[in-house]
């Protein structure tokens, strides 16, 4: 085996990631921590399953997971926009409240249909939410570095009363980062259910906070963000291939070793949007 | 006549109490309440009886001292991640850390005791100070990072946690794992690094119970801890740092180093939530034997309001729960997932009501 043979793993791991990690920028950089990132992909991978079951389309389990992962981020929203309230906590409690829910209302244990699969030369046949990872990233790229839209978007995040100047609400555009991250991260879960066909209890696995360190290790970017992904979904690759014999523990922490590094400043240099966490009181 | 005047005194005084309570604690209160609540009306909507729901409850938790002393089994490491994570936020830091940190403090424990032979009055302090040592270190790093570079003590608690369980699943799988054995656990420590159950001198609790003097340690935390933050020249340095960092700076005390220190005590302190499965209970260090406590530790903290007293009611609550899970599972055959799910919108409704109660101040 060699790397050559890592290459479909690894795009079949960066994809939930990427998506995950595109999700976490949007919410972050309108000012809003989001650690429910975890409980949004696991909502989103519940919801595929379960509502491709029911209906036995698996367009419709894409649409009711993106449903559901825009009700959890909005109970984040809620909470942490209108109400103020602590983003950590409720982030912590989104992600117990999505191993909750999916617990109690476990899917049948079935085979689901798989999201529609397209086939490239040269890459080979992925399902075609692979194909949108590179297209998110540069639009939202584009989005929030070239137009005034994104501009407002970050405006949102840098401080709490820039927006203020322009007489426009704050938490609009926070409502809508938050928003943002529920749907790409329930499309990240909706990939993940699609890809092994069938749901099981916490299959996110810690993917959610890999994804975070994806967008703390690229800067708040979407383009390193995804890039990162590829890094981390490159080494989990590793671990199912079991390649060079280094022990799989090593390669599960590279993601959260890099981005303590990073964040300390050690290497490279990290800046947070400023007033991410912050509320006017 | 003395003693009417007595009685009335005293009837006002707990009135007073309680209004003071029901004022300061309503969104606690009105949290838990809508909890049951909501737990009784998916039981309805489920076509059960939430009436059996209730009374399973009370029967499994208290029907008996063997019933109630597995409550307060159950309690017991979650007032260790509860006071852990209350003493950071009194800081105003957030230790999401305490999952990490009580597994480095559970494999701390479990090697000390496994290899060092000792008496019992030495081994025993010897395995808890080396948890809450090993769990202090892993608390201290991101308070580290947090006063030298900055760096946002939540995200890197959370990687922490997840190098906490990686490196002690590879010790307990590479390194140390019982020879001849599939389950990734370490040997048994020796007897003289074991707590005592409180069964063994208690006698109105069987000895099968699993309660063990681990307990006792926590509730000497609690009033440690609430001693610690009301009277002690550190505990005011502490919640100065977490209420007015300036203040603080300008008062001569340096909040880098009280950011350190805080988070090593937390640390240290969610270690023995280990030291009380490894010592109390297993024997062994076995691979992710947490269920979630660390997390579970932030809901009794924030319940309490962070006052160790409050942490110790918090606690009971959710070790209630966690030991009526299983025989509401096994009796009305209701998943334990609704607890879980509870959980989350008690902390959710939790955090806006507080808010709510502030504006209204």
């Amino acid at each position: 085996m060699t790397i050559i043979d890592l290459i479909p793993s690894t795009i079949r791991m960066t994809t939930p990631l990427g998506f995950a990690a595109l999700g976490g920028i949007y919410s972050e950089r309108s000012g809003v921590i989001n650690i429910a990132l975890e409980g949004l992909m696991l909502i989103g991978a519940y919801g595929y399953v379960v509502g491709t079951q029911t209906t036995g389309s698996a367009w419709m389990g894409l649409f009711v997971g993106i449903g559901l992962g825009i009700l959890f981020a909005l109970i984040h929203a809620v909470a942490t926009i209108t109400f103020h309230a602590e983003q950590i906590v409720t982030g912590v409690a989104i992600n117990i409240l999505a191993i909750g829910i999916t617990d109690y209302l476990t899917p049948a244990y079935e085979r689901v249909e798989g999201l529609p699969e397209w086939k490239l030369p040269v890459i080979g046949t992925y399902s075609f939410l692979v194909f949108l990872v590179p297209i998110i990233m540069l639009t939202s790229h584009i989005l929030l570095f070239k137009t005034p839209w994104g501009l407002r978007l970050r405006a949102a995040g840098e401080s709490t009363e820039a927006l203020k100047t322009l007489s426009l609400s704050r938490a609009n555009w926070q409502f809508f980062g938050v928003i943002m991250s529920g749907i790409l991260a329930s499309i990240g879960g909706c990939f993940l259910a699609s890809d092994v066909h069938y749901f099981s209890e916490g299959m996110t696995a810690g993917r959610g906070y890999v994804a975070l360190a994806a967008v703390i290790f690229g800067n708040w970017r979407p383009i390193f963000g995804v890039a990162a992904c590829l890094l981390f979904g490159f080494a989990s690759s590793l671990e199912l291939a079991d390649l060079w014999n280094i022990p799989d523990q090593v390669l599960k922490i590279i993601p959260h070793v890099l981005t303590m590094i990073v964040l300390a400043g050690l290497v490279g240099k990290s800046r947070p949007p400023a007033a991410l966490g912050k509320m006017e009181s | 006549m003395n003693i009417r005047l007595i009685v009335v005194k005293l009837s006002i005084y707990t009135f007073i109490q309680i209004r003071k309570l029901l004022n300061n604690c309503y969104p606690q209160l009105l949290a838990t309440c809508g909890f049951f609540l909501l737990c009784g009306l998916v039981l309805l909507l489920r076509g059960q009886n939430p009436l059996e729901f209730y009374t399973t409850i009370f029967v499994s938790g208290f029907s008996s001292f063997d019933e109630f002393g597995s409550v307060l089994f159950n309690t017991t490491p979650l007032i260790f991640t509860g006071l852990a994570v209350a003493i950071g936020y009194k800081c105003g830091l957030f230790n999401i850390g305490c999952e990490g940190q009580l597994n480095v403090g559970a494999f701390a424990a479990t090697l000390v005791g496994m290899y060092l032979y000792l008496p019992s009055i030495l081994l025993v302090p010897l395995c808890i100070g080396i948890a809450m040592i090993a769990g202090a270190m892993w608390g201290a790093v991101p308070g580290i990072l947090k006063a030298k570079f900055g760096a946002h003590e939540v995200i890197n608690t959370i990687m922490m946690n997840f190098i906490a369980v990686a490196l002690t699943n590879f010790l307990v799988t590479s390194v140390f794992q019982e020879p001849n054995q599939m389950i990734p656990h370490t040997s048994q420590i020796y007897e003289n690094a074991r707590l005592s159950r409180l069964g063994n001198y208690i006698p109105f609790i069987p000895k099968t119970n699993l309660l063990n003097d681990s307990f006792i340690i926590a509730c000497v935390c609690v009033v440690l801890c609430y001693i610690f933050l009301k009277y002690t020249r550190w505990g005011y340095e502490l919640r100065l740092v977490g209420n007015a960092p300036d203040v603080a700076a300008y008062g001569g005390i340096n909040p880098g180093v009280v950011i350190i220190w805080v988070m090593a005590l937390s640390g240290g302190i969610a270690g023995l939530a280990g030291v009380a499965d490894v010592m109390g209970y297993r024997y062994r260090f076995l691979d992710s034997f947490s269920s979630g406590w660390g997390f579970t530790g932030i809901a009794v903290a924030l319940l309490g309001r962070n006052h160790p007293f409050g942490v110790f009611a918090a606690a009971l609550l959710f070790g209630l729960l966690n030991k009526v899970a299983l025989d509401i599972e096994l009796l009305l055959n209701v998943p334990r997932g609704l607890f879980l799910a509870g959980q989350g919108l008690l902390i959710i409704s939790l955090v806006c009501l507080e808010r709510i109660q502030k504006k209204n101040r």
